[in-house]
């Protein structure tokens, strides 16, 4: 039997709260398991700073993965195995590119990856391709399987049902995600009947589609995430944890191009903020490094770097205001006017967030971009658009929602003591 | 503050008008693949590199003001221009850097073929292939499109040409 094909003696589970149980059988899927760049996931939550608003949050892109493998696992072996569009062939690329897809996030994600420009999907293809325990797994199978597992995760895949499966408007990830977080943060939001949705996944050409039976479910699956988006994801106190995470990083950058002497040597970041990071430095650095130098940082001299650093430990968080960007763009430049004057550095102190969000969308012939469609499964046969059959669909298709604030240190401006007119004055033109 | 939206603009502005939402979306990534400071995440879409959210931030710019967007009908497709606004020329003055080489690599990019710059953005995704590796790849990945030798080798001589233009300053 082939490493490829080879089964474990016995099958093992992990005990799940999403799934229930997570079953392992190939000895591959329980070897990548093992590695430590796997294992690394533990020490990174998958919600980033979402946990110091809904505190439950704690959960790790670790359990995350195994759950959209879970899925995946699923879905061919239960649903495709007995339809002949469903290359069998695939299965373990499949489960592969599932259970790594997310390897290569780094310590809160998205904060992490503004400061230093990163792209934790770069990392993702550079772990299973470079010099790493999970590239061994992986060659094990064959030396051009990580360059597989590696192109369906980059959607380059020739086959796109199987990229369909961890990366469309209905993958294996957002259904696992969306279920796991309003596990965690323990929202009402989120539920949807996957179980339904699974059944209904059929294998179709270069695709993966959906019995029209199934579309009601599918709609409570979009809106979920419509509504997780918005109650979760873009939470503005968040948000506002995760500007001072990026402030505070900012901050260390810029003192240690500086040549600041840190009391304690910034060594698993100075890679960061030289520019100039190699994969095993990328790997070596997770949430606890970050979360041990943060306390080390509350007791430097630089008083903001020490304040930043303490208001994310100690969840001391900026207040916000709404803000229209398009009216109101000079209302920051009046602003910063005033910091200057009040002896306050706006650059770290008054921070602009913005996000966006597109619940659904498709791409519509004759224009140049969009995203792959959802297409329902008629019963003779044909194809068609989600949104043509579905009026809940319809009514949110390619409609995006921007939000915008600005964040602010409220606590220091109410302060009494010297220049507090200009605080005062700050506080007036932020609608205080 | 606001300069990942006044950079959008800038981009625009130094353009003087970007025919073609696939024109611009390929523009801005050759400009973040020569270290300008672009934020917005780039994924291997149906036309090669392509980012949601530079589209979201396309349109949002229209929607404040600083962006127009006008639809030309050609018949099989629509095509979409876009022009900076005096109040969009404020904003990006008030709020970006300047970038040195940024209008040089623009100017070249701008006068090239959506299909060229697709191409040339496609070469650049696969940048860390080998050579010959990177054609395979976009052969594989853009048969459709059935580029010739000849474009091959035109586009891999653009990428040299545009390397002099290349930021070098740190903290992109």
């Amino acid at each position: 039997m082939s490493y490829a094909t080879k089964k474990l003696a016995e099958e093992k589970v992990f005990k799940d709260p999403v799934h229930r149980y997570v079953h392992v059988r190939d000895q591959v899927i329980w070897d990548l398991v093992a590695t430590r760049e796997f294992q690394r996931l533990r020490r990174i939550k998958q919600l980033g700073t979402t946990y110091l608003v809904f505190h439950g949050a704690e959960h790790s892109r670790f359990s995350h993965s195994l759950g959209v493998y879970e899925i995946t696992r699923r879905v061919v072996d239960d649903v495709f195995v007995n339809y002949p569009e469903w290359d069998k062939s695939e299965r373990l690329v499949a489960l592969c590119a599932a259970l790594l897809h997310d390897l290569g996030h780094g310590p809160f994600s998205h904060a992490f990856e503004h400061v230093f420009n990163l792209d934790h999907e770069a990392y993702t293809r550079a772990i299973i391709l470079g010099d790493t325990e999970v590239n061994a797994v992986l060659r094990r199978v064959s030396e051009d399987f990580p360059q597989k597992v590696s192109d369906v995760i980059e959607k380059t895949y020739d086959n796109q049902q199987v990229v369909s499966l961890i990366s469309s408007q209905i993958d294996a990830d957002r259904m696992d995600y969306l279920q796991r977080d309003a596990y965690f943060t323990g929202v009402s939001y989120g539920h949807f009947d996957m179980e339904r949705i699974l059944r209904v996944m059929r294998p179709r050409e270069d695709q993966i589609v959906i019995k029209s039976s199934g579309m009601h479910a599918v709609e409570d699956y979009i809106m979920s995430r419509y509504q997780m988006y918005w109650q979760v994801y873009f939470h503005p106190v968040s948000r506002s944890a995760e500007v001072i995470l990026r402030k505070t990083l900012e901050r260390a950058q810029e003192l240690y191009r500086a040549g600041y002497m840190f009391n304690v040597a910034p060594t698993p970041f100075q890679s960061f903020f030289d520019g100039n990071i190699s994969l095993e430095q990328y790997i070596e650095l997770d949430e606890n490094i970050i979360m041990t130098y943060f306390h080390f940082w509350t007791h430097e001299e630089d008083a903001i770097l020490s304040d930043l650093s303490s208001r994310f430990l100690n969840r001391r968080l900026f207040k916000y205001i709404e803000y229209d960007p398009g009216a109101d763009f000079k209302k920051v430049l009046e602003l910063e006017e005033l910091y200057k004057k009040a002896g306050l550095n706006a650059n770290y102190y008054l921070v602009h967030d913005s996000t966006s969000d597109l619940p659904y969308d498709f791409y519509r012939p004759g224009e140049e971009e969009g995203r792959l469609p959802i297409h329902l499964l008629r019963s003779n046969g044909e194809l068609s658009e989600l949104s043509r059959s579905s009026e809940v669909v319809e009514a949110i298709s390619g409609k995006r929602r921007f939000d915008h604030k600005i964040y602010f240190p409220e606590d220091v401006l109410l302060e009494n003591g010297k220049k507090r007119m200009l605080r005062k004055q700050i506080l007036e033109v932020l609608n205080r | 503050m606001l300069e990942e939206h006044a950079n959008v603009v800038r981009f625009v502005s130094l353009a003087g008008e970007v025919t073609g939402r696939k024109k611009l979306q390929k523009m801005v990534y050759i400009a973040k693949k020569f270290d300008f400071p672009f934020h917005e995440k780039y994924h291997f879409h149906m036309y090669g590199p392509y980012s949601e959210e530079l589209t979201m931030r396309v349109e949002e710019l229209c929607t404040m003001g600083f962006l127009t967007e006008r639809k030309e009908d050609k018949g099989s497709y629509k095509q979409y221009c876009y022009e900076v606004t005096d109040k969009g020329n404020t904003f990006s003055d008030s709020f970006c850097k300047e970038a040195a080489g940024l209008p040089q690599i623009i100017d070249e990019l701008n006068t090239q073929s959506a299909r060229f710059l697709e191409l040339v953005s496609t070469l650049l995704y696969f940048d860390e292939l080998a050579r010959d590796e990177q054609i395979i790849k976009v052969r594989t990945v853009k048969a459709k499109l059935n580029f010739t030798d000849e474009e091959m080798t035109r586009a891999f001589q653009f990428i040299a040409q545009l390397n002099p233009f290349k930021n070098n300053e740190n903290g992109v």
